[in-house]
């Protein structure tokens, strides 16, 4: 695989990761999701075979999917969230920041997985480090759950690197499509709510 | 026949039939059954071990193979199997009880399943995925239906989730130095993110916000469920990086990271059990010091003795958590929520669902006569042997759950003068209530009734059951 396509997966899933941490839209940040599951399978593809990788970005856009259509029968209006702080400019500082201390720390990384190349760590750092500041500015069930699968994806990324067994790839998988199920599963209670 | 596909594969797929059923009791009857079935199979025909029958020879394999992957549950895993399929007959026979069978059982009975699996699969590192698997499932078990999602169950996801990317890495980085530590940077970096790991999933200090959250806004029954099961299988999982690596064994400083982390979860969990004015806080700050003195209990030079106290704390453990959630339910469906203010006076009315509440506090309190003492007792000399000011504060602690205990026990009994006494559970609630305290009685007065049973736990760990 070509390091510029890697460089490329890696700079798609940072500017989709902050749109997803400043979008105020589920659209759209469902969108930006499957997007960065197209990113990642990017990623994969450069350690795993292609089925391997494929069945990564099937299984997120099923999840994707699966968030969405929820979603889009829900009539309340989530993006009232009452979590703080709210400013988009905040976030933006704030990704600012992670993305820093990620990009000092990708070149540490490497001393740990010695496989692993530049774009691989850098786009799986960004998604652990701005899946976590997602996690840490929400309450909403939906950006909770796509907080997780971020992280899950960034994790995904590294663990191609030095694992590549069918059987932790179905379990990946399954943990994909179960959180996208649980967040569908929450997301229809929270309405029933109303 | 194979032992992974009839306490794996058999019990999964009747969760999903039992989801189908539409009435409430037949769930917690054919729930009831299918699991004290798989109890009892795993004593009369453990795997690899045959039995006859009419005339037939019956064998059951260890070994499965999926994916490429061993599944393997051998005859060390029998006395857990037992266990926890009891824990789940004796729990889905108790939503008699308390209602939601459907909330609860199908769901429980396949986080039984997935949770024996994690016990299973080879390598056992991937045990982390199953545990993960089944943190997803118990979502609609603890989810409540029109309400919006709380903050508990919304953390509960997430620190549970976390634990999974954490200990599988560590995994990875062990797999490297599993004989000897060659490379100390290697062996720090491993040990934190195991211990990060292990730190989330067994909820210990400062991890175990989301319990209290959590058993406050849902059904205590199903926490006390999650409560039970998720430590119990997240322990057996730390034992086995115990026991796979000897490094780690070996190593003075696990010790006293275990009773350090130990302790002072035991210590903030008792202390603030002690200021809480919620049923549900007070159970869950109590089922957190319970985890604590599992690590306190592996933390202990003597191996063995360190398991046996482990293993032993299980019984009354599960017995106490059943009579305590089922006797908060009963409670909550007569009062607007779990806070003092509003169950004051309750134990004229409900004088069974009070004592259970108040007894299986007490007893995990360690109260003498009652079913957790002998085995805290244990421990607590154990730990003062080994250090003082550990067992100072191991004291302090359980003076905290104490305290909670016996202002529950004020509030309840907190009646208007000349209120008549009444007796308003109905037969199924005075039923297990009425057994769970005679057995919480029996395990305090008679504890080395369960010791041949559970005498044989450890052997499930090649060197530590040594």
């Amino acid at each position: 695989m070509p390091d510029f396509v890697l460089w490329i997966a890696a700079v798609t899933l940072a500017l989709t990761t902050i749109s997803l941490l400043i979008s105020r839209s589920w659209r759209w940040s469902i969108g930006l999701l499957a997007l960065q599951y197209f990113a990642t399978f990017w990623l994969l593809f450069a350690h795993w075979p292609l089925n391997m990788s494929a069945s990564v970005l099937v299984t997120g856009w099923m999840a994707a999917a699966a968030l969405g259509m929820t979603r889009v029968n829900i009539k309340e209006d989530p993006d009232a969230d009452t979590s703080w702080p709210q400013g988009g400019l905040f976030r933006i500082f704030a990704a600012a920041l992670v993305l820093m201390a990620i990009s000092a720390a990708t070149g540490s990384l490497s001393a740990w997985l010695p496989n692993i190349q530049l774009p691989m760590a850098w786009g799986s750092l960004i998604l652990i480090g701005l899946g976590l500041l997602q996690l840490g500015m929400t309450l909403q069930p939906l950006r909770v759950i796509l907080g997780l699968l971020t992280i899950l994806m960034g994790f995904e990324v590294l663990y191609t690197v030095i694992e590549n067994s069918i059987l932790v790839a179905g379990f990946l998988s399954v943990i994909t499509m179960g959180l996208a199920l649980a967040g569908c599963y929450l997301l229809v209670l929270g309405e029933q709510s109303t | 026949m194979s032992a992974p596909i009839v306490w794996i594969a058999v019990p999964l797929v009747l969760a999903v039939i039992l989801l189908w059923l539409p009435d409430e009791r037949w769930i917690t009857f054919l729930g009831t059954v299918i699991s004290l079935s798989l109890a009892g199979l795993a004593y009369w025909l453990p795997p690899d071990s045959a039995q006859r029958l009419f005339g037939l020879s019956l064998r059951i394999d260890s070994n499965f193979a999926f994916s490429g992957r061993n599944i393997s549950l051998t005859a060390a895993d029998q006395v857990i199997l037992i266990i926890v399929y009891g824990i789940g007959a004796f729990w889905f026979f108790g939503t008699l009880a308390t209602g939601s069978a459907k909330r609860i059982i199908p769901p429980g009975l396949a986080i039984i399943a997935l949770l024996v699996a994690s016990l299973a699969v080879q390598p056992f590192l991937y045990a982390a995925l199953l545990i993960e698997i089944a943190v997803l499932l118990s979502i609609p078990m603890l989810a409540e239906a029109g309400q919006k999602t709380g903050r508990g169950l919304l953390r509960f996801l997430i620190y549970q989730s976390f634990a999974m990317p954490f200990i599988l890495f560590a995994g990875f980085l062990l797999s490297g130095i599993e004989a000897g530590p060659a490379d100390i940077a290697l062996i720090s970096q491993a040990a934190i993110l195991l211990g990060l790991g292990f730190a989330f999933l067994l909820s210990t200090f400062p991890l175990f916000t989301w319990v209290p959250m959590l058993a406050s806004e849902t059904l205590p029954y199903a926490v006390g469920f999650i409560m039970i099961i998720f430590p119990t299988f997240s322990l057996v999982f730390g034992l086995n990086f115990i026991d796979r690596y000897s490094w780690l064994r070996d190593s003075a400083d696990l010790a006293n990271i275990l009773r350090l982390i130990g302790i002072l979860t035991l210590v903030s969990a008792g202390i603030w059990a002690a200021f809480q004015r919620q049923l549900g806080r007070i159970f869950a700050y109590t089922a957190v010091a319970e985890t604590s003195l599992s690590l306190l209990a592996m933390s202990l030079p003597d191996r063995q003795a360190g398991l046996q106290i482990a293993f032993y704390l299980l019984v009354p453990r599960a017995l106490a958590y059943g009579v305590w959630t089922v006797s908060i339910t009963i409670l909550k469906r007569q009062a607007p929520d779990l806070k003092f203010t509003s169950l004051q006076g309750l134990a004229r009315k409900f004088p069974l669902a009070s004592a259970g509440l108040v007894l299986s506090n007490l007893a995990l309190s360690g109260i003498p006569l009652l079913a957790s003492f002998p085995v805290r007792q244990a421990l607590w000399e154990k730990l003062a042997a080994q250090s003082p000011s550990t067992a100072l504060w191991f004291g302090l602690a359980t003076l905290g759950l104490w305290a909670a205990s016996l202002r529950t026990l004020a509030i309840l009994t907190m009646a208007p003068e000349h209120t008549l006494w009444e007796v308003n559970e109905n037969w199924s609630q005075r039923l297990l209530i009425g057994t769970g305290l005679v057995g919480l009685l029996f395990l305090g007065l008679y504890p080395q009734w369960a010791q041949p049973f559970l005498a044989n736990l450890p052997l499930m760990f090649t060197h530590l059951g040594k």
